[in-house]
């Protein structure tokens, strides 16, 4: 199992996972485990399930794979605490696009976290994405993380999370040519 | 021109100094070259047949003379003393040492200049008309917009790992000089029945195995929506383009599968959910570049320059060159002066370190400290006062640059083929290079007229040998290189593909078959039309018979 690094007031630091994975075959623990620890389903289990597993008390968590739509899922947000974006291979971008939707569009507030190919080198990519938990796959520590986070001072477009872009920068205070 | 802020600058000491930590990794073996691969790559780091290549961006062609001089050092200091300059608009150098490369980028940073996004699967430099700023009938300036497009897309967050690369070209006058049909996106601007700004925004045109001439999907865009219609396009390429097979990948396929009109709408309806207000420039934003790209103080001449036609009256080859290497200028008593790359037996696109540095000179002395590159690999100085045509083509005929071949037969495209190519199958430079030396006299290419001949050295069409009037692809026909000709392509506002003359040729076999198709073009041309023109009127049985025409 990989460690969780999480944002934690924007800041990435090591993580309990409070979340189990189910898969798809795996027999329904709702009643027997401890009520503290959530779920994270596939989506074609969640939308076959989903009533059964809000009912029982348990956060609720959804992988999406990057051919599987937000917009499947964009009425249940409200009730959902996490959602895991897949990424089978780094250079598989879908899932940026997808988490940018979850914060921009449907104003998504729960965790949003990267799975699969997850590499330091992407992480302020994620980060601005709004990604705000994420199961490294190439060791790489919070240390790692939170340099790649601010190895940029600045950016040029707005995003999920809350840096400035360079044209609010500018309006705020015209800067010198240097 | 537009100069980087300080914000701009710490975008690129920010990038050097990641880039500088990541060839230590590597160096110290931390990093594997499989993993070092892609990180390399988003700095336009590629690892070639004989050595690392670099290609270095150059933002819709606009290099200031600081910078063209820094090309030249890095040509000199790093490199063979020359480099590359691209159908991208950007510059490579071939022979590069990877232990190098962080001093080069910090180098390149020194006078604004970056490799960053020149390679990956991103959203890459944009090409925008070479003669911006300088020629007649603009509907606006399309350097405006390219650096609107420039800051939006470096590190966008959700775009940078799109499922293939992603070009765009923004043009604005009806000729089309940016090939913009043949893009990812092509944005031309134009005036609304109001005079109000807007873009016609054509998508899913392209080269490579598949060429396809991109239609339009929306016919008038308000220009200050620019940034959030094109985040619509991205996201909806990035959502569904296709990732499984790279040849399939580029949103020409998506657009071609969904159809135009579904393609379209799904923009549409992805465009309307935008927060546009948080996407597009405010207008003191672009106000700001627009200011940056206003500051060339044009004097009030006369439209005609004494001085200059007597001189054309002495000297020959001067009135040859005006003929043919000069355009006409918005401002009277200025004119646009095509720099060729392309002298009988040099490499198409290849310029001296010297050469870079005699250029960069005329620029500050003659041309407002502006150079363009444009995307036929040539250069331009767009701003040149009429007076100071005779002092400029002196100097570049001292320095080998005044070939007045700009359009013509020998003005050829090729990439740079299997003389530097790991994916070529043929080479492409000693093809233009002989069909260069056919045409070489210059009476007889003036007499054939504008042609242009694309040369690639592989099925990727680097080339553009789908666009050419005479287009030349080079094939391996059981380890031997042949060469595939094909006629009537454009990549100008009268955009197509060329047909299959028929059987490839072989190597030695090109040159002369080239020269029997211009044989048959001047027998059957009408009116001192273009090659095109009668290719298109006539069709392709003649040009055919002439081809495999045998000397018997």
């Amino acid at each position: 199992m990989p460690r969780l690094i999480k944002l934690n007031d924007g800041r990435p630091q090591w993580a309990d996972d409070d979340f189990v994975s189910l898969e798809d075959g795996e027999p329904s623990p709702m009643l027997g485990f401890g009520s503290a620890s959530g779920v994270i389903l596939s989506l074609a289990r969640f939308q076959s399930e989903r009533e059964a597993w809000f009912a029982c008390g348990r956060e609720v968590g959804v992988r999406l794979e990057p051919d599987e739509a937000v917009e499947d899922i964009a009425d249940d947000l409200s009730r959902l605490a996490l959602v895991a974006l897949a990424f089978p291979k780094f250079r598989d971008g879908r899932a940026y696009s997808a988490a940018a939707l979850l914060r921009e569009r449907y104003g998504f507030k729960g965790e949003i976290r990267a799975v699969g190919e997850v590499l330091r080198d992407q992480a302020d990519f994620m980060i601005r994405c709004g990604f705000d938990a994420y199961e490294p796959a190439d060791g790489s520590t919070p240390e790692d993380w939170n340099r790649a986070e601010h190895r940029f001072r600045h950016v040029y477009q707005a995003a999920a999370d809350d840096l400035s872009p360079a044209f609010r920068e500018r309006a705020a205070s015209p800067p010198r040519r240097s | 021109m537009y100069r980087y802020d300080e914000i701009d600058r710490s975008i690129l000491e920010d990038r050097s100094a990641e880039f500088r930590r990541q060839v230590e990794r590597r160096l110290s073996g931390e990093l594997t070259e499989d993993q070092f691969k892609p990180l390399r790559l988003m700095n336009g780091l590629y690892l070639q047949l004989h050595a690392y290549m670099l290609r270095v961006a150059i933002p819709y062609g606009v290099l200031s003379a600081a910078q063209l001089r820094r090309l030249a050092q890095i040509a000199r200091t790093y490199d063979k003393g020359y480099g590359h300059f691209t159908t991208r608009t950007n510059i490579q150098f071939h022979w590069i040492k990877l232990r190098d490369a962080p001093d080069i980028m910090d180098a390149l940073a020194k006078d604004d200049l970056h490799a960053i996004q020149t390679s990956g699967n991103c959203i890459r430099n944009t090409t925008a008309d070479p003669y911006a700023g300088a020629i007649a009938d603009e509907a606006d300036d399309p350097r405006v917009w390219s650096e609107a497009i420039r800051q939006w897309s470096t590190r966008h967050p959700e775009f940078s790992f799109l499922p293939r690369k992603f070009k765009m070209a923004v043009t604005a006058t009806p000729q089309d000089r940016t090939a913009a049909r043949m893009h990812d996106i092509g944005l031309q601007l134009r005036r609304g029945r109001e005079g109000e700004l807007g873009f016609e925004v054509i998508v899913g045109g392209g080269l490579g195995r598949t060429p396809y001439v991109g239609p339009t999907i929306r016919e008038f865009l308000p220009a200050r929506h620019l940034l959030s219609y094109l985040t619509a396009i991205l996201r909806v390429f990035n959502r569904a383009g296709r990732r499984d097979n790279a040849y399939k990948a580029r949103i020409k396929i998506l657009v071609a599968s969904l159809g135009r009109e579904e393609f379209a709408r799904q923009v549409e309806a992805e465009w309307d959910q935008i927060d546009k207000a948080r996407v597009d420039l405010p207008a003191d934003e672009l106000a700001r570049i627009r200011g940056a790209f206003s500051t060339a103080a044009f004097e009030t001449l006369p439209p005609a320059s004494e001085r200059l036609e007597a001189a054309r009256r002495a000297d020959g080859d001067l009135d040859r060159f005006v003929r043919n290497n000069l355009g006409p200028h918005k401002v009277a008593g200025y004119a646009i002066v095509n720099v060729s790359l392309k002298a009988p037996d040099a490499v198409p696109g290849d310029c001296s370190a010297d050469q870079m540095d005699v250029i960069a000179d005329l620029a500050e002395r003659f041309g407002h400290d502006e150079i363009r590159v444009t995307h036929e690999q040539n250069l331009v100085l767009p701003n040149v006062k009429l007076d100071d045509v005779p002092e400029v083509f002196a100097a570049l005929d001292a320095a080998g640059l005044a070939t007045p071949n700009i359009g013509l037969a020998g003005d050829i495209i090729a990439c740079p083929g299997l003389d530097y190519c790991a994916l070529a199958n043929a080479r492409a430079i000693p093809i233009a290079q002989a069909i260069g030396r056919r045409f070489a006299d210059p009476e007889l290419a003036e007499k054939i007229g504008e042609l242009k001949i694309k040369i690639s050295g592989c099925i990727n069409a680097c080339g553009h040998h789908h666009v050419g009037h005479i287009g030349i692809l080079g094939v391996d026909k059981k380890g031997e290189e042949f060469y595939q000709l094909t006629l009537g392509g454009s990549g100008a506002e009268d955009a197509s593909l060329g047909d299959v003359l028929g059987p490839a040729v072989a190597y030695a076999e090109v040159a002369p078959a080239i020269e029997r198709l211009i044989g048959a073009f001047l027998e059957h041309r009408q009116d001192g039309e273009r090659f095109l023109d009668t290719y298109r009127r006539v069709g392709l049985a003649p040009f055919k018979a002439a081809a495999y025409a045998t000397a018997d």
